[in-house]
């Protein structure tokens, strides 16, 4: 029996970038792109739940962001998690990946305990791959990241391929441990029809506050008590719960940050136009014969 | 630690993690130590390398021809290989001990295993696959801040460039993609003082352990070639892309590709330019049909000359072209061949 943490992150769909999505001043517009669940953490999700299949033992999600993220823990449900967090303060807003280990960290000192933490090797609206690792060092455990395939877990180890620059490595290590997986790892499952049809009503403490707001005849109290009892209640960890040191939260607790973007700039029309025949190829390959860059 | 001693607590340092294989650098760590070298001269700091590894010494002492002025020697038959925890656990207590102003790492795998947990407890701050870095004074937030670190990188898949601060923290951490800083090497006289730093293992680090390990050298090395042909999607087939194999060939070239001319099977990955393949600044580099994606641009625009053929008279990679021919690659690279070859003649 193994207990897996998977970190998990909404992102706006950078792959699809169009038109409207970059603003004049060279800044994207969030609001125009799509959130998608990051692909790689629902690869770590595959993986964690391959090792529930075959082992037994639970699979709990976790996901730092604003109310709407809830989106892809019922995602993380429908495809099986046993549990859900929703990790949202309006005072994690505008972390850094140093402020969001350390909100992570905490939350995951408080879920309990476990064997693994699995998470994507990287998010593709930062591309940094530095939340894993820094969230396994704050917790004090070891990690092994880029990891292309569980090969077995045993005696409380795990034994694990993982890239390395030009090449792989097996390793083995003893649990608890964080991994971070690439995309090839395994390819996620199928939403279950019976799992969608059960968890589409799961709510997070924000989303219940929002359906109690303007009607005089609900409370939050009474209502999350409902959908707990219903197994629909995403649990929420907001400031309070954790006990956190606000000067290491969001924006206070994030050392990095964006002085400003640029969107690049091409200095068009600057070429020389060659014509696509043998005489237009012809002086051109003279010329650059004279340059000396043909020889 | 004696805590007698008055420790600085901000240097104007620049270090430079240095990556080994076999005792072997990585080319991004020297082409760091060189980019170390001018960021220190504006700051009045010194370039620290940090080498850690086993039978390393002669490595150290090779740093000072790139730019250090110190290497601090970690040597340890423990550190032979890298390991997570006892090189981040080393790199931690340095950190803490003499206070660098900027840490650099390559954006290799090791360098994004390692940086992350060093800069986490350090409570530094990170910017990973910096393309450029600068040292400026600025206003930010109505407060001036001198000498401080532009880390200048991609952000949103390749569609903007960012440049991030550090303003209030004491240590500034990047990992930086290879190839994107120029790389050349002092006189061999050039000498530096050599600092050996004890080891002591730890029991913890025995809960990982490598049981085996598969290193490729990289038979290819586009990074050093002067004349680069690369094809992208435009191609249309494997069969098509012979001909960016003969006009390589024909001019004493390499073959690459764009990302998508390796996602379509046209050419293994290792041949791939651009922010996800290797980064070149050949003597001439031709790109036929090749759109140009930033993401491939970022790999490539350092080139000293460019020559761009595609059918779309408004690709983008015309943009930064020095020469563009407008056509079908089917067409233009036959004549090409021909022609030079009637040159040479």
């Amino acid at each position: 029996m193994y207990h897996s943490i998977v970190l998990v992150k909404q992102v706006p769909d950078t792959a699809n970038i169009t038109g409207n999505v970059m603003q004049e001043d060279g800044t994207v517009n969030r609001s125009k792109l799509p959130a998608v669940f990051n692909h790689e953490d629902k690869v770590a999700l595959e993986i964690a739940l391959q090792i529930k299949d075959t082992y037994g033992g639970t699979v709990t999600a976790i996901t730092m962001g604003p109310p709407r993220a809830s989106d892809i823990l019922r995602e993380c449900l429908y495809m099986g998690a046993d549990r859900v967090y929703l990790i949202s303060d309006r005072k994690f807003a505008g972390a850094d990946t140093l402020a969001t280990s350390y909100v992570l960290s905490e939350a995951i000192k408080k879920i309990g305990t476990f064997d693994f933490i699995f998470a994507g090797r990287q998010a593709i609206d930062g591309d940094t791959a530095q939340v894993g690792p820094q969230t396994a060092e704050k917790l004090q455990i070891p990690q092994i990241t880029y990891v292309e395939e569980i090969r077995s877990v045993e005696n409380g180890t795990v034994t694990a391929k993982r890239k390395i620059d030009g090449g792989f490595e097996i390793i083995r290590c003893a649990l608890p441990v964080l991994l971070t997986v690439v995309k090839d790892t395994a390819e996620p499952r199928s939403f279950k029809a019976k799992r969608v049809m059960t968890y589409k009503g799961a709510r997070s403490l924000m989303e219940i506050e929002k359906l109690v707001e303007g009607n005089s005849l609900l409370s939050v109290d009474a209502l999350v008590h409902e959908y707990e009892s219903r197994s629909l209640f995403i649990k929420t960890l907001t400031m309070d719960d954790l006990h956190l040191d606000l000067v290491r939260c969001g924006v206070h607790g994030s050392p990095t940050k964006v002085y400003k973007v640029e969107s690049v700039v091409l200095n068009s029309g600057e070429h020389e136009h060659v014509e696509p025949t043998k005489a237009g190829i012809g002086k051109l390959i003279d010329k650059l014969m004279e340059d000396h860059i043909l020889g | 630690m004696d805590s007698e001693r008055t420790i600085p607590a901000v240097s104007n340092d620049v270090w430079v993690f240095v990556e080994q294989r076999s005792g072997k650098a990585a080319d991004v760590s020297f082409e760091l130590l060189c980019k170390s070298h001018k960021l220190a001269q504006v700051m009045g700091g010194a370039v620290k390398s940090v080498v850690i590894g086993h039978q390393v010494k002669e490595l150290a002492e090779e740093t000072f021809r790139y730019g250090a002025d110190e290497a601090l020697l970690i040597d340890h038959p423990g550190l032979k290989q890298y390991r997570t925890l006892p090189y981040s656990r080393t790199l931690i207590n340095l950190v803490r001990q003499f206070n660098p102003r900027i840490v650099l790492f390559g954006a290799t795998i090791i360098g994004r295993d390692l940086a992350p947990r060093v800069a986490s407890a350090t409570r530094s701050g990170l910017t990973a696959d910096c393309t450029d870095l600068q040292i400026a004074d600025i206003s930010y937030l109505r407060k001036e801040y001198k000498q401080l670190l532009l880390q200048i990188r991609p952000a949103f898949g390749g569609n903007i460039i960012a440049t991030i601060i550090t303003p209030d923290n004491p240590i500034q951490m990047a990992t930086v993609r290879e190839g994107v800083m120029e790389m050349h090497a002092q006189e061999s006289s050039r000498k530096g003082t050599l600092t050996s730093i004890p080891y002591i293992p730890d029991e913890l680090d025995e809960v990982v352990a490598i049981i085996e390990q598969h290193r490729e050298e990289n038979h290819v090395n586009l990074k050093a070639a002067p004349i680069i042909v690369s094809g992208g999607y435009g191609l249309r087939s494997k069969e098509n892309f012979k001909l960016i194999h003969e006009l390589a060939h024909v001019l004493g070239g390499e073959v690459a590709g764009s990302r998508a001319a390796v996602d379509a099977g046209f050419i293994p990955h290792e041949r791939q330019v651009g922010q996800t393949g290797v980064t070149v600044r050949p003597k001439l580099y031709i790109a036929v049909g090749i759109s140009g994606a930033i993401q491939h641009r970022a790999g490539m625009q350092e080139s000293n000359k460019i020559i761009a053929i595609n059918t779309d008279p408004d690709a983008p990679i015309f943009g930064i072209s020095h020469y563009g021919i407008v056509g079908d690659a089917m067409e233009v690279l036959p004549r090409f061949i021909e022609v030079y070859k009637n040159k040479l003649k």
